[in-house]
C-alpha cells in the first residue's frame, strides 16, 4: 500500500516537474537575458548565463523613469477601479437583493443582460463618448468604463440573498438605519466575497490593455501595459537586455503578490471566475 | 465554491421583501451610483454603437448620415472582414481545446501531488498574472526570433514562427495557451477541492484503482464545471486582440488579424467609426449567442441547487 502510494506520487512528481519547468522556461529566459551584457544577448549557440552577471539593464531601465511612472499609474487606477467597483456593486447588489422599489425587476434584468456585453465591441462608441466629455488622456477615461461591471453585481447579489435576514432585523429593531445596517453589519459579514471580487477586479484592471491603450496617448497618464506596448513599437531599439529587464520589472509585482497571498488570490479568482458558484 | 444559491434570480427579491415591508425604503439610493455609471458607460455606448453602425459617421463625429444597412451590406461583402472573422473563429477553436484540456490535466496533477503545491501553482498560474504587453514582448523579442530565439535555438529548427503565414496562428495560440491556461487550471482546481473526500474513500474500500476513481468519480463530477469553462473560454477567445496586435499586428498577410483588430483598424486608423461599429456588432451577435448558452448553464445550476 505505502509503496504503491509513493510510486504513483513519484510518477506524478516527475510529470508535473517536467511541465512546470517547461512553463517557467520563458520567464527564466527573460530573467537570464536581462542579466547578460547587451553584446551577448543574441549570441549563438544559446547560453543561459553570460560571461558575467550584470544589472546594467535594470539600472538603465529604471533610470529612464518611464516604467516606474507607468507602474504607479497602473497601481493608482487599478486601486480606484477596484474600490469604486466593489463599493458601487455591493450597494447595488444589496439594493436589488434586500430592498424594494419601483422598476426593480426591470433594472435587475438590465444589469444581468449587461453580463453578455463584451467591452471590446464598444470601443468606437465609448471613445466617441469620451471625446464629447473631454476625458481623453485623463485617468477618468481609463477608470469609469471599467467600473460598469455587471458580473460583480450579479455575484454579490447572489451572496446577499443568502445572508440571513435575522441579523439585519435585529439591528433594525435596535433602531439602526438602512445605511448603518449595510455598512456596519452586511459589509463586514461579506468580507470573504468582497475580498474575492476585489482581487479579481484588481488583476483584470491591472492587466487591461485595449481600452487604456485607446484613451491614453500621453506618456504621463499611461498604465504599465500601454507604456510597454510603446516599447514593443520600437522606442527601445534593439536593446534586448533592457527589454527583458522591463519585462521582468513589469511582471514581478503581481507575481510577488501572488506568492505572498496565494490562497486568497486563488479563491478570489476561482470564485469570481465561476461567477460565484 | 461552497455558496449555495437559494432561488432563481428574478423571483426572490420581491417575494422576500414583501415580508419585511416597512424597512425597505432607500432601495433606489443603493442602486443609483452603480446604475449611473452603468447607464453612461455600458448601456449608452451599446445603443450609440448600434446607431453608429447605421451611419457613416467618422472619428471626428463628422459626416453623420443615416445609411440604413449599408455598413452591414458592405461588411458581408468585405473579404478582409470575412478573413478576420475566420481568423477569430480558427483562433477560438485552436485555443479553446488545449486551454480546457491542459487546464484539467494541470489541475489533476497538482491536486494529487501533496507537496510544494505553491510552486506548481506559481508555475502554471503565474503567467496569467502578466499583462499582455509583457507576454507579447517576451515571446516576440526573445522566444520567436528565427535566428537567436529560445525556440529555434533550443530545438535546432529554423521556423519563422511569426513570419510564416501558415505557422503564425499556431504561434499565437501557443503563446496564448502558455499565458492563460492558469485561469482554467485554477477553476478546475477549485472544482476538484469541492468534491467530497468520502466518495474516494468509499471507492477505495470497493477496491477501485486510481484510474477507476478518475473515470467514475472525478470526471463525471467535473462535467458541469467543464461546460462552464468551455463557454467562458469560447467568449474569451472570441474577444482576442492584445497578444495578436502586439506580436504580429495581424500579419503576415492578414493571417492572424482577429475581428476586433479589424474593427480597430477601420475605426481608429481608417477613421470610419460607423463601419467599425457594424463590424464590431457582427462579433457582438456571435458572443451574445455563446453567452446565452452560459446564462442557461448558470440557471440550470440554480435550479439544481434550490
Amino acid at each position: 500500500m505505502t509503496k504503491r502510494f509513493s510510486f504513483s506520487q513519484l510518477v506524478l512528481l516527475v510529470v508535473t516537474l517536467a511541465l512546470a519547468v517547461l512553463w517557467l522556461a520563458p520567464l527564466a529566459w527573460a530573467v537570464a537575458t536581462s542579466l547578460k551584457p547587451e553584446s551577448e544577448t543574441t549570441k549563438l549557440p544559446l547560453e543561459w548565463i553570460g560571461s558575467e552577471i550584470t544589472f546594467d539593464a535594470y539600472a538603465l531601465v529604471l533610470g529612464t523613469g518611464g516604467i516606474v511612472k507607468w507602474a504607479i499609474n497602473s497601481t493608482v487606477t487599478a486601486l480606484v477601479v477596484t474600490f469604486m467597483t466593489v463599493l458601487f456593486s455591493a450597494m447595488a447588489a444589496y439594493g436589488f437583493a434586500r430592498t424594494q422599489f419601483k422598476g426593480q425587476r426591470v433594472l435587475l434584468g438590465l444589469v444581468l443582460a449587461g453580463i453578455m456585453v463584451p467591452p471590446q465591441v464598444l470601443i468606437a462608441p465609448l471613445f466617441a463618448e469620451m471625446v464629447s466629455f473631454g476625458l481623453v488622456d485623463t485617468w477618468w477615461a481609463i477608470i469609469l468604463p471599467q467600473v460598469a461591471a455587471p458580473l460583480i453585481v450579479y455575484i454579490l447579489f447572489k451572496f446577499f440573498q443568502d445572508v440571513p435576514a435575522e441579523l439585519e432585523q435585529a439591528a433594525f429593531v435596535d433602531g439602526a438605519g438602512r445605511w448603518r445596517v449595510f455598512f456596519q453589519i452586511v459589509l463586514p459579514l461579506s468580507r470573504p466575497v468582497l475580498g474575492a471580487v476585489s482581487i479579481f477586479t484588481f488583476i483584470s484592471t491591472w492587466n487591461n490593455f485595449l481600452w487604456p491603450f485607446l484613451v491614453s496617448t500621453d506618456p504621463n497618464t499611461m498604465t504599465l501595459p500601454v507604456g510597454l506596448a510603446n516599447v514593443v513599437q520600437g522606442t527601445f531599439g534593439l536593446r534586448y537586455a533592457q527589454i527583458m529587464a522591463s519585462v521582468v520589472l513589469a511582471g514581478l509585482p503581481l507575481l510577488v503578490v501572488f506568492v505572498l497571498f496565494q490562497r486568497q488570490i486563488i479563491r478570489g479568482v476561482a470564485h469570481t471566475g465561476l461567477a460565484g458558484q | 465554491m461552497t455558496t449555495t444559491v437559494a432561488a432563481p434570480a428574478t423571483a426572490a427579491p420581491v417575494a422576500k421583501a414583501k415580508v419585511r415591508r416597512g424597512w425597505t425604503q432607500h432601495g433606489l439610493l443603493f442602486v443609483a451610483p452603480f446604475l449611473i455609471v452603468y447607464a453612461l458607460f455600458l448601456i449608452w455606448p451599446t445603443l450609440l454603437g448600434l446607431q453608429m453602425s447605421f451611419s457613416s459617421v467618422n472619428i471626428a463625429g463628422g459626416n453623420d448620415r443615416f445609411v440604413g444597412f449599408d455598413n452591414y451590406a458592405e461588411a458581408f461583402s468585405d473579404p478582409r472582414m470575412w478573413r478576420s472573422l475566420w481568423n477569430t473563429l480558427v483562433f477560438t477553436v485552436l485555443s479553446t481545446i488545449p486551454l480546457v484540456f491542459l487546464g484539467l490535466v494541470f489541475a489533476l496533477l497538482v491536486h494529487n501531488l501533496r507537496f510544494m503545491q505553491w510552486l506548481w501553482r506559481l508555475s502554471f498560474f503565474g503567467p496569467f498574472l502578466l499583462p499582455s504587453a509583457v507576454v507579447s514582448l517576451l515571446w516576440l523579442q526573445m522566444i520567436y526570433p528565427p535566428d537567436f530565439g529560445l525556440l529555434n535555438g533550443t530545438l535546432g529548427t529554423d521556423v519563422l514562427w511569426l513570419g510564416d503565414p501558415s505557422v503564425a496562428m499556431w504561434s499565437v495560440v501557443l503563446t496564448t495557451v502558455w499565458w492563460t491556461v492558469g485561469f482554467n487550471f485554477l477553476l478546475y482546481l477549485a472544482a476538484l477541492q469541492s468534491i467530497p473526500q468520502h466518495l474516494y474513500e468509499a471507492a477505495a474500500i470497493d477496491g477501485a484503482t486510481a484510474w477507476d476513481k478518475l473515470r467514475s468519480i472525478t470526471l463525471p463530477l467535473l462535467r458541469r464545471t467543464t461546460a462552464l469553462i468551455v463557454v467562458l473560454q469560447l467568449v474569451a477567445s472570441l474577444k482576442v486582440f492584445d497578444q495578436i496586435y502586439l506580436m504580429t499586428g495581424g500579419g503576415p498577410e492578414d493571417a492572424t488579424r482577429p475581428i476586433i483588430e479589424y474593427a480597430y483598424d477601420v475605426g481608429f486608423t481608417g477613421y470610419r467609426v460607423g463601419y467599425a461599429s457594424a463590424v464590431s456588432y457582427i462579433l457582438f451577435v456571435i458572443i451574445v449567442i455563446v453567452s446565452l448558452a452560459q446564462l442557461r448553464l448558470f440557471r440550470k445550476r440554480e435550479e439544481v441547487a434550490s
